[in-house]
């Protein structure tokens, strides 16, 4: 089976800073990868670098291409990465506001990222807006109001929704639970696990989250000062961490 | 099934002065389809860690262990993953599901995760805790919140619902009453009359005997002992 993505050595610093060095990983179809470690460890840098918002220094990533099989994001022209950004990656910010458009409604966020993909009929474009609204289990009489009149629990639901109406193949996610509370947490969460196994989604979920990964996650990285020091199946790591800075991490989670 | 080859595990605690300790090692075994083997020995022998390194998710340093063609020790994680979905059942002490789904969906789960359509998956699930007396007006209820024996029995309903060829079962009958206890020693000599491998820890000394054809004391694997 072809990786859909395929990570070879990034690596990215600001400066004298390390921001992370050398990652490889491979992603398959279907995956959903956690990527754990204390703020400060590149985690988001790697995920930036990733999804193509920050170019690392060195280092390919390659995905696997619905037109012409596996071709390096990096060094693609920019159109070509702007597009996979529309189609076929979708990426979830911690903070909605950043993923969504603050003055334009909710069935307006849904449909833009339609329109930028060529749908031009507005029936449709309103159905299908209407269909993920529910889907995300907010109230479709709410489809004209401004995700500013929304609850942070709503406005993530609502950026879930803009991010996976085209139907992408992979799913960034920067902290998406961060910032919730844990109720609206737990709802989230069985959101995404619903919606990876019947859309068939890849997704790499960047969490300090132990518990968010555990529930789901299939695999996990853990990254300590920039580097990855342990991998492997998601309860293997949590229940046996073999690394010093693993043991660390599971072993300091407060009970309840 | 389910073959274990000069498999040992050690503990190293780089938190705790580097600690290292031998829990395991040098154990070979075998389970045939149809059979239920148990694992015994004291407290602190390592039943349940031996268990888990057949499940997967303790790591070995060093052997095999190989359910069906798949070597767990060299497994990468996809592989690993679609043999517990497919392959590999674990009915473990404690029950951990999302918040707030309903009963009848995590019992529901491993089918549709196999492919199973929603409304047979949910059929075999009401099926299954009925017969395991979950009473219906609690299948709608998340059952973080249920009773500790309620919660065991939605674990073994989730853990057999799909009819894994291969089984480990982490004490299945120890907070039920006797109907109860009954139900899930009738499931688990169904599981054995179709075919399924099985490898479970009793501390119920009449169940094992029921259910067991053979036992293996963990403790001759303790380090040292071996040889």
């Amino acid at each position: 089976m072809t990786p859909l993505l395929s990570v070879h050595q990034i690596s990215k610093s600001y400066g004298p800073h390390i921001g992370c060095v050398d990652v490889s990983f491979d992603l398959y179809p279907g995956e959903v990868m956690g990527i754990v470690g204390e703020s400060g460890s590149g985690k988001s840098t790697l995920l930036n670098c990733l999804a193509g918002h920050i170019a690392p220094d060195t280092g390919k990533v390659v995905f696997d291409t619905r037109a012409d099989g596996p071709r390096d994001t990096i060094t693609m022209s920019e159109p070509e990465r702007r597009m996979l950004g529309r189609t076929d990656w979708a990426f979830v910010h911690q903070h909605a506001r950043d993923g969504l458009r603050m003055g334009v409604s909710a069935g307006g966020n849904v449909g833009e990222r339609l329109m930028a993909v060529g749908q031009r009929h507005y029936g449709d474009i309103r159905g299908r807006a209407v269909d993920w609204l529910d889907r995300v289990e907010i109230d479709t009489a709410r489809i004209d109001d401004r995700p500013t009149t929304f609850s942070g629990g709503m406005q993530q639901r609502l950026q879930i929704a803009r991010n996976l109406v085209t139907g992408p193949r992979l799913v960034f996610m920067d902290e998406p639970t961060g910032g919730l509370d844990v109720s609206v947490q737990a709802r989230l969460l069985d959101l995404l696990r619903g919606l990876v196994r019947d859309m068939g989604l890849s997704a790499i979920i960047v969490t300090h989250d132990l518990a968010v990964v555990r529930l789901l996650a299939d695999r996990l990285m853990v990254m300590k000062s920039g580097r990855v020091v342990e991998t492997g199946l998601t309860d293997q790591v949590l229940d046996d961490p073999q690394h010093a800075y693993s043991q660390l991490l599971v072993s300091s989670v407060l009970q309840v | 099934m389910i073959e274990l080859r000069d498999v040992s595990k050690t503990f190293t605690l780089h938190n705790q002065s580097g600690t290292v300790i031998d829990v395991i090692s040098d154990v070979s075994f075998s389970v045939a389809p149809g059979e239920c083997v148990a694992l015994t020995g004291a407290s602190g022998a390592g039943k349940s860690t031996l268990m888990r390194m057949i499940y997967g998710n303790y790591l070995a340093q060093s052997g095999e262990i190989r359910i069906g063609d798949l070597d767990l020790v060299q497994a990468e994680p996809r592989e690993v993953i679609a043999l517990r979905r497919e392959v590999l059942g674990y009915v473990s002490q404690f029950l951990r599901v999302v918040p707030r789904v309903p009963t009848l969906d995590v019992v529901a789960e491993p089918l549709r995760a196999v492919g199973v359509s929603a409304e047979d998956a949910q059929a075999r699930a009401r099926a299954l805790l009925d017969q395991l007396n979950i009473p219906q007006r609690l299948w709608s209820l998340s059952p973080t919140t249920f009773s500790g024996g309620e919660q065991q029995r939605v674990n073994i309903a989730r853990g057999f619902v799909h009819e894994y060829p291969a089984m480990l079962l982490d004490e299945p009958t120890a907070s039920l009453d006797v109907a109860n206890r009954e139900v899930v020693l009738t499931l688990i000599e169904k599981a054995k009359a179709r075919g399924a491998a099985i490898i479970g820890i009793f501390h119920d000394g009449a169940a094992r005997d029921r259910v067991c054809d053979r036992e293996i004391d963990v403790s001759r694997f303790a380090p040292g002992m071996a040889a």
